[in-house]
C-alpha cells in the first residue's frame, strides 16, 4: 500500500490556514505516528505574540468574560497564522436569533451572568439587524417563541454594553470607518463596503468573534488587517457601467462568482463614473454573498487603487464582464407570472431608496404585500419626510431594525403562503433560494408594478 | 484547535454551508443538489472542498453541537474565517489548507484520525 506524506504550503488561495496532511493506507495510527515526525510544526503552529495587557487578559486579571473572549480569539488567530493582535476601534455583531437558537442565547446569558471583572465591551460595539420588527411581528406571522428569544438576546446584548443599532448599513447611518481603521465587523456587506469603499480593515467576524473583539478591544492580525492580503488577485474588465441598484447587484454577483473565495481580491476597471453609496452597497453586498468576497478595488475610484499598479503586483488573471453577463445573471433569477410578495431589503434601505420607493408608490394600490425594510436610524426620518406614509397609503409596509432573510424567512413564508418573491436585491435572491422561495430579481420599478398587478410581466 | 478525534470520513468534492446545505434538526445534508444529500453528518469527519455561507454559520455549529447533532471534525481544502470562528465556539476540530485536494486524497468511508494540534489527518484504513 502506498504511503503518502504531503506537506502543505501556506497559501491564501488555500484559505490562509496552514495544515499538514499525512495519508497512510493500511497502517495503524500508532505506527504511523512513530514513523512520521512532525515537520513544519514550528512554522505552522507558531504561538501568537501577546503584549502585557493581553497576557493579563489571558491570566484572568480582567475577569472571565474577557479571558474567554481572548481564548476564543487565540484559537482563530493561531489557525490563520496570526502573529499578534491588532487593536480595534469598533465592532459590529451579527446575532439574529434564528442563527443563535436557544443554545446561542443561553451562551450569551451565561456570559452576562459572569459578575467578576470586566463584563462589558470596551470599544463601541453595535448590532446587526434583529430577527423581527416587534411592531410588525403579527403581520409577519412570527410566533411568540421567536419573539421571546429575540427579547432575551436583546436583554443579554444590552447588559454586555452592545449598542442595539440593529442595522446592516452602519456606514450610512451610524459611523463609517476611516481609512486604515482596524475594525471587527460582522455582516459581510458591512465588511466589504468598509474595506473597499472606506479603506478600513476587517475580516468577516461572525457574531461570537465580533463580540469577543468588543470585549477585548482587539482582533487577531490576519487576512485583511495585513497589507499583503489587500493586493488584488484577479483583474476584471467591465464594459458596461450599471445604473439601477439591481444591475449593480447583478454585476457584483457576476464578479463574486468569478473571484469565488474569501481570499480573492478583484480589481475592477471600466466603471465610467463614480457610483453612489447605495449602488456600491448593492454591488458589494452581492459580491460578498455570491463569492464570499471581503474586498474589491475600483481603479481610480476606491481609496487604495488610485492606479491599477497600486494594488496589482504584476500580471493577474484577467476576466471580461459584458452587459450580457449582467443580464444573464438577472435572467437566471426571473420568472414571469404570479408574485406572492415584494421585498426591498438586504441591505436595509437608505433614506434615498425609501424616497424613490415612495415616489413610485404615488397613486398606486397594491394587491400583494410590499415590504420595505430599513434601519431604526432611517425610519424616523422616513416617517418625518412622509415617505413611510406614502408607501403605506399604497398598501405597503415599512419595517425597521430587521432584515428579511434574518427574520425566520422560512417560517414567515409558511405562515403567509409566500413562495414567489420579487426584489431588487441580488443578495436576497441568492439567499432566499435556500429558504424555499422562488425569487425574482427585477428593478425597483418592476417590483412596484408587480405589487400592483400581483404578477411579473 | 480542538482535540484529536478518530472516526469515519464522509467525503465529497462539494462545498459546505451550515445554513443552506443541511437539515440541522434531522442531522442530514438536505440540499438536493449536494452529493451527500440524505446522508447523516452526525459523528462523521466531514471532508469537503470549501466552507461557504454567511456569518450565521459562526453560531450554527454551536447550536448543532448543543444538540449533539454535529460532525466529529471538519476538513476542507479552503475556508473563510466564519467557519473557523464557528468551530472555535463549538470546540470542533478543523483543518484546512492542504497542498493536495484533500477530497481526492481521503477515501469516503475510511477511518481517519484528525489532530488539529499537529494539523495532521491520518487515513487509518
Amino acid at each position: 500500500m502506498p504511503h503518502i506524506s504531503v506537506h502543505c504550503l501556506r497559501s491564501k488561495d488555500h484559505g490562509g490556514g496552514a495544515a499538514l496532511v499525512r495519508v497512510q493506507f493500511g497502517r495503524p495510527a500508532i505506527a504511523s505516528k512513530q514513523l512520521w515526525a512532525v515537520r513544519d510544526s514550528g512554522a505552522t503552529l507558531s504561538l501568537m505574540k501577546l503584549n502585557d495587557e493581553e497576557q493579563d487578559i489571558l491570566a484572568g486579571k480582567f475577569g472571565p468574560a474577557a479571558q474567554q473572549a481572548l481564548q476564543h480569539q487565540l484559537k482563530v488567530g493561531r489557525f490563520f497564522g496570526a502573529e499578534d493582535f491588532v487593536p480595534i476601534t469598533q465592532a459590529h455583531v451579527m446575532a439574529d436569533t434564528e442563527s443563535l437558537g436557544e443554545s446561542g442565547v443561553r451562551w450569551l446569558e451565561n456570559l452576562v451572568a459572569i459578575s467578576e471583572g470586566r463584563a462589558q465591551v470596551c470599544v463601541p460595539t453595535i448590532s446587526d439587524p434583529r430577527g423581527t420588527d416587534f411592531t410588525k411581528a403579527t403581520f409577519l406571522g412570527q410566533k411568540a417563541a421567536m419573539l421571546d428569544l429575540e427579547r432575551r438576546a436583546i436583554s443579554a446584548f444590552t447588559k454586555l454594553g452592545v449598542v442595539m443599532t440593529d442595522t446592516c448599513i452602519p456606514y450610512q447611518t451610524i459611523q463609517a470607518p476611516a481609512r486604515n481603521e482596524h475594525v471587527a465587523f460582522g455582516d459581510t456587506g458591512v465588511v466589504i463596503y468598509s474595506n473597499s469603499v472606506c479603506g478600513a480593515r476587517s475580516n468577516f467576524e461572525g457574531g461570537p468573534s465580533a463580540l469577543a473583539a468588543g470585549l477585548t478591544g482587539r482582533t487577531p492580525r490576519y487576512g485583511f488587517h495585513c497589507p499583503a492580503q489587500r493586493r488584488a488577485t484577479v483583474q476584471i474588465l467591465v464594459d458596461a457601467t450599471p445604473i439601477s441598484l439591481n444591475d449593480w447587484g447583478a454585476l457584483g454577483a457576476v464578479i463574486g462568482r468569478i473571484a469565488g473565495n474569501y481570499w480573492a481580491v478583484p480589481v475592477i476597471e471600466g466603471i465610467e463614473q463614480a457610483p453612489r453609496s447605495d449602488q456600491l452597497k448593492h454591488f458589494g453586498a452581492a459580491m460578498a454573498s455570491f463569492g464570499s468576497i471581503a474586498l474589491f478595488h475600483l481603479v481610480g475610484l476606491t481609496p487604495e487603487a488610485i492606479r491599477l499598479s497600486d494594488v496589482a503586483p504584476g500580471k493577474l488573471p484577467l476576466h471580461h464582464v459584458a452587459r450580457a453577463d449582467i443580464k444573464a445573471l438577472q435572467n437566471s433569477y426571473h420568472r414571469d407570472g404570479r408574485v406572492d410578495v415584494v421585498v426591498f431589503s438586504a441591505p436595509q434601505l437608505s433614506l434615498f431608496e425609501l424616497r424613490d420607493l415612495a415616489n413610485l408608490c404615488e397613486g398606486r394600490r397594491f394587491c400583494v404585500p410590499l415590504l420595505a425594510v430599513t434601519s431604526p436610524q432611517v425610519k424616523p426620518d422616513a416617517d418625518r419626510m412622509g415617505y413611510t406614509g406614502r408607501i403605506e397609503a399604497a398598501g405597503g409596509t415599512v419595517l425597521s431594525g430587521m432584515c428579511f432573510y434574518q427574520s425566520y424567512a422560512r417560517e414567515i413564508a409558511e405562515a403567509n403562503g409566500w413562495r414567489s418573491l420579487a426584489t431588487n436585491s441580488a443578495k436576497l435572491v441568492n439567499i432566499l433560494g435556500g429558504y424555499g422561495y422562488q425569487p425574482t430579481l427585477a428593478s425597483m420599478e418592476e417590483c412596484v408594478e408587480a405589487a400592483v398587478d400581483g404578477k411579473l410581466m | 484547535m480542538g482535540s484529536t478525534v478518530r472516526g469515519v470520513a464522509l467525503v465529497a468534492s462539494d462545498g459546505f454551508s451550515a445554513r443552506y446545505d443541511l437539515d440541522r434538526v434531522a442531522g442530514v445534508f438536505s440540499r438536493p443538489t449536494h452529493r451527500l444529500a440524505g446522508q447523516s453528518y452526525v459523528g462523521k469527519v466531514l471532508v469537503l472542498d470549501t466552507a461557504k455561507g454567511g456569518v450565521a454559520s459562526a453560531w450554527m455549529l454551536h447550536e448543532m453541537a448543543s444538540r449533539g447533532a454535529v460532525p466529529l471534525a471538519l476538513v476542507f481544502n479552503s475556508v473563510n474565517p466564519i467557519i473557523v470562528q464557528g468551530a472555535a465556539l463549538a470546540d470542533l476540530p478543523i483543518l484546512a489548507g492542504f497542498d493536495t485536494d484533500i477530497t481526492a486524497a481521503v477515501p469516503d468511508g475510511s477511518e481517519v484520525a484528525v489532530n488539529p494540534n499537529t494539523r495532521e489527518l491520518t487515513v487509518l484504513g
